[in-house]
């Protein structure tokens, strides 16, 4: 590796001091002071009676869930992608064929359970980006307890709870292909 | 490669230039295996080794050239090197129907051939359907891996694509979805070629061609299962494997199959200790690229839930779980107050020649001459099936030397019954079923040690019960029909408290010897090397992959023969 010799600033008999310096924190801090006992600034938020919840942006990335779409159908075609990319290794996916009497039947194929531990989940979604059928997302419920290490393990019922319906995605699985 | 064989006629060696390089062939090699021959792969689908080639995915066109023809009385123009300038076409040839010429140019990597390339592989992708997320091949297929490399990336394709049947029940192990085939046509000539079995064909005409199973028949013959090894599409799937898991979570293990003498060669699919399937493995002197379906599918009695995971021990009339010390304890113990002349033991052709050797070790330590196997004669299927159903019946006559297995088995029956015999110690075998014994013969025996993998009558009325390994969990090695010394690869670990066989071996012979310097398989193949000349200056180790040739039997593979036979008259390359 190149190494870069980065030369130190030259400094002044004033800026040697250190008093110019000082002297700027100080008149920071007592401009804070003064706001504050004016009531123009807010420190401390009381969580979780409030929440930043309104305030999190559009691509905050909280628990992964698993949507359906607008025709009810679970978009999960149990490809297994995610459970390949998942760094902490928190998906288990076992993939089930479905029946000839559904009306998807033709997709062939679901996943029969689905489970992501949250105890392991790193909120990384690489899982999101990285599903060919647009059925998983990171949502942004990021308080995830529990009382045990089996109820912190969301199963396909609780991933698609947390999901629910999304719309405007691609449909590739209707009539024309 | 082929011309390694001492037997084969000289066949003269053609100059043909591949990239820019000169190489020497002989003649009547394929262009495209030339060009693997040297590294330069040529994109294919249609053509495949051990078939015909028919030309048809156009998929390996390449560019080629030849020395002008000189006027008369001229010489043909040399480069700097002296070698021959050569004219190349103005279009391309398919490289796996013709063969090369003396003086041929090959380009695999040109403009031509890749403008050739991407073109075919658009004209491959209109009409597939985006079924890749669903799709079992998915990781392992051809389309998805010329398309990254040499496929255009996007689709140009606006019209409606052709519907064609999805999901078709063609057969017991098999299933079709015809939109996924790219008209390959290898499954409809392995179907002819190889299985005499002529289920397949194509219906229809043009961008309509229909992939289908002749009306009234099925696709059920026991070799199907090949068929969805060759296609380099999802097109074909086997029924058993169907939503498992996807290929790329898989570890690949290189073995061999035991359920027959031939020792097929398998590469195991495993993933995080379980079995999810089992697949051919190349090698021209067992098994070329198949296996029948009956061996393939045979791995899923590894997970049943009849198998041994604890040693047992006989309280009255059941059995209790025991430590493996308390269940080796027993043994001695029964053993000694017995002389050698009231022990027998059966081992099994369906071990490995290491258990085998620590058997005859074993027998030599207690002083027991009743030894024996028990013999599985049934019908070869003449293609790869082997008359001989245990996989290493070779491996007992040299190891164990047992010349006729199955002979002393009759006397050891009757010795038992009559009560002569006392003590049977039975290795991987259950004598009810595979010797038809009757389970009150068992019941006369004073001690009667069980080793093996699945619960059954044998150990039921066992004394003591060790679990081993199966097939897949163990390391070692076999001798198949033809004398040929093959290797088996550990896949996955032993269930619960089961052992592999060596080390029970091991510990049996060591309450008897005391240190016996064995620490692992590798261990007893040295000790056995050493013992047996036919081993001399071999180990796990230098066996390899492909087995080494190491007995004369005189037995042959008939679906070899006639696939040497093919390639005599030149109708197959690989």
């Amino acid at each position: 590796m190149a190494t870069k010799l980065v030369e130190r600033p030259k400094l002044n008999f004033f800026e040697k001091i250190y008093l110019s310096s000082i002297l700027h924190g100080l008149a920071l801090t007592f401009g804070h002071i003064v706001r504050l006992f004016r009531g123009k600034t807010k420190v401390v938020m009381q969580y979780p009676e409030e929440k930043w919840d309104s305030n999190l942006p559009e691509y905050y990335r909280g628990a992964p869930a698993l949507v359906t779409d607008e025709h009810g159908r679970e978009r999960c075609v149990a490809c297994q992608l995610c459970e390949f990319i998942c760094p902490p290794r928190a998906i288990t996916i076992t993939p089930e064929e479905i029946p000839n009497n559904d009306p998807w039947a033709k997709v062939e194929k679901r996943p029969k359970a689905f489970e992501i531990d949250m105890i392991r989940c790193i909120y990384c979604g690489m899982c999101e980006e990285v599903c060919p059928e647009q059925a998983i997302f990171l949502r942004k419920d990021y308080a995830i307890t529990g009382e045990s290490r089996a109820e912190m393990v969301h199963d396909k019922r609780k991933l698609y709870e947390i999901g629910g319906v999304r719309t405007g995605l691609v449909n590739k699985w209707n009539e024309l292909k | 490669m082929a011309d390694t064989d001492p037997n084969k006629p000289a066949v003269p060696l053609l100059n043909v230039q591949i990239d820019g390089e000169w190489y020497q062939f002989p003649k009547g090699t394929r262009m495209i295996e030339a060009c693997k021959q040297v590294g330069r792969e040529v994109p294919h689908y249609c053509y495949h080794p051990k078939l015909t080639s028919p030309g048809n995915c156009r998929m390996c066109l390449v560019e080629m050239g030849m020395p002008p023809r000189p006027k008369p009385g001229e010489e043909a123009p040399l480069d700097a090197e002296g070698k021959p300038v050569i004219q190349w076409m103005p279009r391309p040839v398919i490289a796996c129907a013709n063969t090369v010429a003396d003086n041929m140019g090959i380009r695999t990597d040109s403009n031509l051939t890749r403008l050739c390339r991407e073109g075919v592989m658009e004209f491959l992708l209109i009409n597939h359907p985006l079924d890749c997320p669903i799709c079992d091949q998915a990781g392992e297929c051809r389309l998805q891996e010329f398309s990254v490399e040499h496929g255009s990336g996007m689709s140009r394709f606006r019209e409606e694509k052709v519907k064609k049947p999805k999901n078709v029940d063609i057969g017991p192990r098999i299933r079709l979805d015809d939109e996924r085939c790219i008209m390959c046509s290898r499954c409809i000539r392995f179907c002819e070629e190889i299985v005499d079995d002529k289920v397949l064909g194509f219906t229809e005409r043009g961008s309509h061609t229909t992939l289908a199973v002749h009306p009234g028949k099925r696709l059920e013959n026991n070799y199907s299962l090949n068929t969805a090894d060759i296609c380099p599409v999802g097109a074909l799937t086997s029924n058993d494997f169907r939503f498992q898991m996807r290929v790329w979570f898989l570890k690949e293990t290189e073995s061999i199959n035991v359920d027959c003498g031939t020792g097929i060669n398998v590469t195991i699919h495993s993933r995080e200790g379980k079995v999810y399937r089992v697949t051919p493995r190349e090698n021209n002197e067992v098994n070329s690229c198949w296996m029948p379906d009956s061996h393939r599918l045979s791995f899923h009695s590894i997970e049943s839930p009849d198998r041994l995971t604890d040693p047992m021990v006989r309280v009255g009339a059941t059995h209790r779980q025991a430590r493996w010390k308390d269940a080796y304890a027993q043994i001695p113990e029964a053993l000694s107050k017995l002389d050698a002349s009231q022990i027998a033991i059966v081992a099994s052709a369906r071990m490995t020649n290491e258990e085998l050797f620590s058997v005859k070790r074993l027998a030599g330590l207690l002083k027991v001459a009743a030894l024996d196997v028990v013999p599985r004669m049934g019908e070869s299927d003449g293609y790869l099936i082997a008359a001989d159903r245990n996989p290493n019946t070779t491996g007992a006559q040299l190891v164990l030397g047992v010349q006729q297995p199955g002979s002393q088995l009759a006397s050891i029956r009757a010795g038992v019954e009559a009560g002569s015999i006392k003590a049977l110690l039975v290795f991987g075998e259950d004598l009810t079923e595979a010797a038809g014994w009757p389970e009150e013969s068992l019941k006369k025996l004073k001690f009667l040690l069980a080793v093996h993998t699945h619960a059954n009558p044998t150990a039921a009325a066992a004394d003591v019960v060790l679990p081993s390994a199966a097939w897949a969990e163990k390391r070692g090695s076999m001798i198949n029909v033809t004398g040929r010394l093959q290797r088996l690869s550990a896949a996955i670990p032993v269930p619960g408290q089961a052992r592999d066989d060596w080390e029970i071996l091991r510990d049996l012979t060591l309450g008897l010897t005391g240190s016996n310097g064995v620490h692992g398989v590798d261990d007893v193949f040295r000790l056995m090397a050493a013992a047996i000349p036919a081993f001399n200056g071999l180990s796990l180790q230098k066996i390899g992959n492909q087995g080494i040739a190491l007995l004369e039997t005189g037995v042959r593979i008939p679906l070899l023969e006639r696939e040497r036979e093919r390639r005599a008259k030149g109708m197959i390359n690989g």
